[in-house]
């Protein structure tokens, strides 16, 4: 096989190719190691060079397929900054659970990804290294924060990447890019290792090319540990997606997140309405269903996610790690190197956060806000009585031009809107590709309740075979 | 909504120094944000807990069993400026915030 022709199979054909022995790991490894050292889309913060080509462990169920990682995975002896420069130099002494789990499975360090800083932002402008191009339309964004995976990804130049959700940034980006991307249930895979930004929120997940890769690497990623003590793990196992039927399956369509009045693009809604029939020809029943308090979950979340953030990130202040501003005395050493180290959405976070949280506005803010959180996974709970599944579509628009929200901080949170009600409730949600609109791609949601992985997997799996996504307009080579 | 002077005090609360141009640019930014987030002022929400985690653990504790950890040189290996087996910092005496 040419080197092309490897890195245009799915990360699960490469996987047992090798496990067949037709193809070398080490073949594998150095193709997409040559196709990421030639990325031109500043997906990549970090690459592996040759001589770090790990050694294959014999029958790893993950074949030696390479892993992106988004930068904020530490990875012992790599750079891990979390895009940003406060991080400068680090080099953590070790590795985050999940990427060491992953690497036993057989799927060694590729390369650390581009993403916005310390995941705050909807479009990977935030990052300190330059925004990530979108392979679809290089004026145009990928999404975020996981935007680096999702380019990265779509492009070819990585089988498959890590990234993390708070309020959408695995799904946001993977649909922008027209991958697929999946946020697991809250507690299932360990965040030991993952810088952190909203500590009960943040969840990692896989960034693939199909349904079935995501299942794939999810399989190996789930699971317990002693380190995380929100760590729950999965009851059972992962298992890969065969159904090509919805069969009885209840499809609820909330019109708090898919209305025509709820600023959702028109292309976007067109080609989220042609899914439906999709399913429905597959055997689902479609209905319209009520989330309530989903118009409010944004608000919650901005106060929620920003409070954690304003503490988690009090931890960088020039004295363990990074870099460090002199100012004569103690406390201007912090204040210098924060404000010299943290990028403009990083600290507009910081001070949301420290005003939610401040004597005199934590009950109108931080305390409601946890109550709004409250209400919205209830009205998950009832949907749920009555639908297998609720589905949206991902973003409320296509990819958006380098430059078109960044003025406004208000335009670029409502990226958010259809993603942030699943992450408050803590539930899986995933996002696979959806048709384009106008030449890009859209992305179809789909969630269920805690720990029904394996089920929306398959359903999402019935759901992709049946659309027939084709991503070769992500990759240079015409794929 | 919040001012020039709120702004300042939640920087200091917040360990940053900004610029003139940031604060009055803060300032507005935030009041956007904040005036979008107080809509949730209007909705009835007597009597309803507040959810901190959606996940039902408490008190995870590993087994008290004596396990290697970092060696110090290790933990110290990228701090800026180190001393004695610690982390180095200037003085609090030094240049003294008087908060």
């Amino acid at each position: 096989m040419s080197a092309t022709d490897v890195t245009l199979l799915s990360a699960a054909a490469a996987a047992r190719a090798v496990q067949r022995g037709e193809l070398s790991p080490a073949e594998l490894f150095q193709a997409y190691r040559a196709a990421a050292a030639a990325d031109e889309l500043n997906a990549y913060l970090w690459v592996a060079d040759e001589a770090q080509a790990p050694e294959a462990p014999a029958g790893a169920p993950l074949g030696g397929v390479p892993l992106a990682v988004k930068d904020l995975f530490c990875t012992a002896g790599v750079p891990s900054q979390a895009g940003s420069r406060i991080l400068e130099g680090y080099r953590p002494p070790y590795t985050a659970s999940v990427v060491a789990r992953l690497a036993a499975a057989g799927a060694p360090l590729l390369g650390k990804t581009n993403q916005d800083e310390f995941a705050m932002g909807s479009s990977n402008e935030n990052s300190a290294f330059g925004p990530v191009l979108n392979p679809w339309d290089r004026t145009r964004v990928p999404g975020g924060s996981s935007g680096g995976s999702a380019a990265a990804v779509a492009a070819g130049s990585a089988p498959w990447a890590l990234g993390t959700d708070t309020g959408g940034s695995i799904r946001q980006p993977a649909a922008l890019c027209g991958i697929v991307g999946l946020k697991p249930t809250y507690g299932t895979v360990s965040r030991y290792g993952m810088i952190a930004f909203a500590s009960s929120l943040d969840q990692a997940g896989p960034l693939t090319r199909d349904v079935t890769d995501a299942a794939l690497l999810l399989a190996h990623m789930v699971g317990q540990d002693e380190r995380d003590s929100t760590s729950i793990g999965f009851p059972g196992e992962i298992a890969l997606p065969r159904s090509d039927s919805l069969a009885g399956i209840r499809l609820g369509v909330p019109e708090e997140l898919s209305g025509a009045g709820v600023g959702i693009e028109p292309g976007v809604l067109d080609a989220f309405g042609a899914t439906l029939k999709l399913a429905e020809s597959l055997g689902a029943t479609v209905e319209t269903c009520r989330l309530p308090h989903a118009p409010h979950a944004l608000s919650a979340y901005y106060v929620l996610a920003p409070a954690e953030a304003s503490s988690n990130l009090a931890r960088y202040d020039g004295v363990r790690y990074g870099a460090r501003v002199e100012d004569g005395g103690l406390v201007g050493m912090y204040t210098q190197t924060r404000s010299a180290g943290f990028g403009p959405e990083v600290k507009r976070r910081i001070m949301l956060g420290t005003y939610s949280l401040s004597s005199g506005y934590y009950d109108a803010y931080y305390g409601r806000a946890q109550r709004v959180r409250t209400k919205i996974a209830e009205d998950f709970a009832s949907a749920f009585e009555r639908f297998d599944f609720v589905v949206t579509p991902t973003s409320p628009s296509v990819a958006f031009e380098l430059g078109a929200k960044t003025a406004d901080p208000l335009s670029m949170y409502l990226n958010d809107y259809c993603t942030v009600p699943m992450s408050l409730a803590g539930i899986p949600a995933i996002s696979i590709p959806n048709g384009l609109s106008a030449g890009l791609p859209t992305g179809f949601q789909l969630c269920g309740p805690a720990f029904s992985e394996n089920r929306v997997l398959e359903a999402a799996f019935a759901l992709e075979q049946a659309i027939g996504f084709d991503a070769a307009g992500a990759r240079s080579d015409g794929g | 909504m919040i001012d020039r002077e709120q702004v300042l005090h939640v920087a200091r609360l917040a360990r940053l120094e900004l610029t003139d141009d940031e604060v009055g640019r803060m300032s507005e930014e935030l009041s956007a944000v904040l005036g979008h987030i107080e809509k949730i002022g209007e909705l009835d929400l007597d009597g309803v807990l507040p959810t901190t985690h959606v996940v039902e653990v408490s008190n995870a504790l590993r087994s008290d069993v004596v396990e290697p950890s970092l060696a110090p040189a290790v933990a110290l290996a990228n701090a800026p400026a180190v001393a004695d087996g610690g982390f180095l910092v200037p003085s609090p005496q030094a240049g003294a915030d008087p908060s």
